[in-house]
């Protein structure tokens, strides 16, 4: 099927795998904001949604349904146009960056054909995903300035440059992981790892540093300052309401899933599973396919609970400790980092 | 007409309208997001001719940072149309005139320029993908690149200087 030079095919093959993604990045946020109050109230010692269902497992469910009833208010002294923009902007650049992880191992067809579990295999691969993180700030600042609301803008001005302050280590420290793989495809880095051992055995420091940038980024506690309560009221989205609020928090848990998927590629293997050389299982390859998911699957899940665990457990930031933290303590450390990895190797080759 | 050209034809449309929206916009913010647009259909045009590794810089450091600023300084200092000040008419002609004048020098310049010879490869160059960029850079071209980067780093040291509270 070719039309206008375009194998439609692909281009089908791919829209399956995009609905697919986007289906599950969603599913995956609902459930996170059901275990992020089962997690609480188990750290807290107290029962959590149980009135949805058996042990509220429809708790989302009612709460998104309760969100789309909401009556819509925009603010009179509002700008209209951003105003709706903002959560827009927030929710696109959030399901964005799935593109280029990849989510199994590639599913070989009967006819030969081999159809990579993964949107794109771009040359850049883990750079597109700082490109449209760095760009997730809109979504915050202008949905912070359209609200025409003191404290929703000064929410979204510390957002925006706690995200920008926090790519930067965030940057360094996966350059050092760069240097190792030799390669900025995702599907190469998941190949390296598979040979050589995971990457955090290697790069544990660097690991860390990403992580508390991912919590950043995330706007996740320690580091929720853009919506700390007890200043701002409600943060950047203060006047919001009804769905559009609703995006500006889902989009919130999809960057917590997306950005424990790129952990788990970068650092822990990817679709790899630990110890057992599975190629010599001789399973099918829709088998190996499942499995592998499964197992990045669970890889993530692991860290979204960290995620959670983290959120009850550790007191918010000060704002100049945030960036103290970020331009002088993180920085300098994934220089280090980087310097030595880059040392190390050269010695090495030698 | 194949699908290059038919991005080729939309990017470059998408290029121009935000471009002019950029200076046709009375509301300062919007003229941040037009130029940011701008930046979006410029860096497709680059993917047109495999140029990745430029495409995603564009946007990492012109989008995601630069314009990030842009936009800080602006909403802070909360401009509308009755805060902008009265500008002179002559004030515009000889802003005109001046514009025009570059606008001429540019097209002066690419006159002569052969084009037919020079054209660009779609879809099939390489040069722009990070692995050969990157040994071109630190070759061919390693001293401009690294007094570049001292020039970075001087505007780097000035702005902390002048940033600096006595």
């Amino acid at each position: 099927m070719y039309f206008l030079s375009i194998d439609w095919w692909l281009i089908l093959e791919k829209a399956l795998l995009i609905f697919g993604i986007v289906g599950l990045s969603f599913f995956i946020a609902m459930y996170t904001t059901y275990a992020e109050r089962k997690v609480a109230a188990w750290l807290q010692d107290r029962r959590g949604p149980n009135r949805a269902g058996p042990f509220g497992i429809f708790q989302p469910l009612a709460d998104g349904g309760k969100l789309f009833f909401k009556e819509e208010i925009i603010p009179l002294a509002s700008n209209k146009a951003l105003f709706i923009l903002g959560p827009a902007l927030a929710m696109i650049t959030a399901l964005l960056t799935s593109t280029v992880i990849p989510w199994a191992a590639p599913f070989h067809t009967k006819s030969g054909g081999v159809i990579p579990m993964q949107v794109a295999d771009v040359d850049m691969g883990i750079l597109l995903v700082f490109g449209i993180v760095s760009v997730g700030v809109y979504g915050i600042m202008i949905g912070g300035w359209a609200s025409n609301n003191k404290f929703s803008l000064m929410a979204a001005i510390r957002g925006a440059s706690q995200m920008v302050s926090y790519e930067l280590p965030m940057g360094l420290a996966l350059i050092a992981v760069l240097f190792m793989t030799g390669s900025l495809k995702m599907s190469v880095i998941v190949q390296h790892q598979i040979e050589h051992g995971w990457n955090i055995m290697y790069q544990l420091l660097g690991f860390i540093i990403f992580f508390v940038c991912a919590l950043a980024e995330c706007n996740r506690t320690p580091f929720d300052l853009p919506e700390a309560e007890n200043e701002l009221n409600f943060g950047y989205h203060q006047e919001y309401s009804s769905m559009k609020l609703g995006f500006y928090l889902f989009a919130e848990y999809i960057n917590m899933f997306i950005s424990s998927a790129v952990m788990a590629t970068v650092y822990f293997g990817g679709y790899d599973i630990p110890f057992v050389n599975e190629a010599s299982w001789g399973l099918s390859s829709f088998w190996m396919t499942f499995i592998s998911f499964s197992v990045l699957m669970a890889k993530t899940c692991f860290f979204l609970f960290v995620f959670l665990w983290i959120r009850w457990t550790i007191p918010r930031f000060r704002y100049d400790q945030l960036m103290n933290l970020g331009w002088k303590k993180l920085i300098p450390l994934a220089l280090l980092n980087m310097i030595i990895t880059a040392a190390v190797m050269l010695w090495l080759k030698k | 007409m194949g699908v290059t050209q038919i991005l080729f034809w939309f990017l470059s449309v998408m290029a121009v309208f935000s471009a002019l929206m950029v200076i046709t916009s009375k509301n300062p913010v919007y003229s941040v997001l037009w130029l940011i647009a701008t930046f979006f259909a410029i860096s497709g045009h680059y993917i047109l001719f495999n140029a990745q590794f430029l495409a995603i810089v564009n946007i990492i450091v012109y989008a995601g940072a630069i314009m990030v600023l842009f936009l800080f300084v602006i909403m802070l200092m909360n401009l509308n149309r009755e805060t902008e000040p009265q500008k002179n008419r002559w004030l515009k002609m000889a802003g005109a005139a001046a514009g025009g004048c570059l606008l001429l020098v540019l097209v002066a310049a690419l006159k002569d320029t052969d084009m037919k010879q020079q054209q660009a490869l779609i879809n099939k160059g390489n040069i722009g993908l990070i692995k050969i960029l990157g040994k071109e850079l630190f070759t061919t071209y390693v001293v401009p690149f690294e007094i570049s980067s001292v020039l970075f780093l001087s505007a780097m040291i000035g702005a902390v200087v002048i940033g600096k509270k006595e």
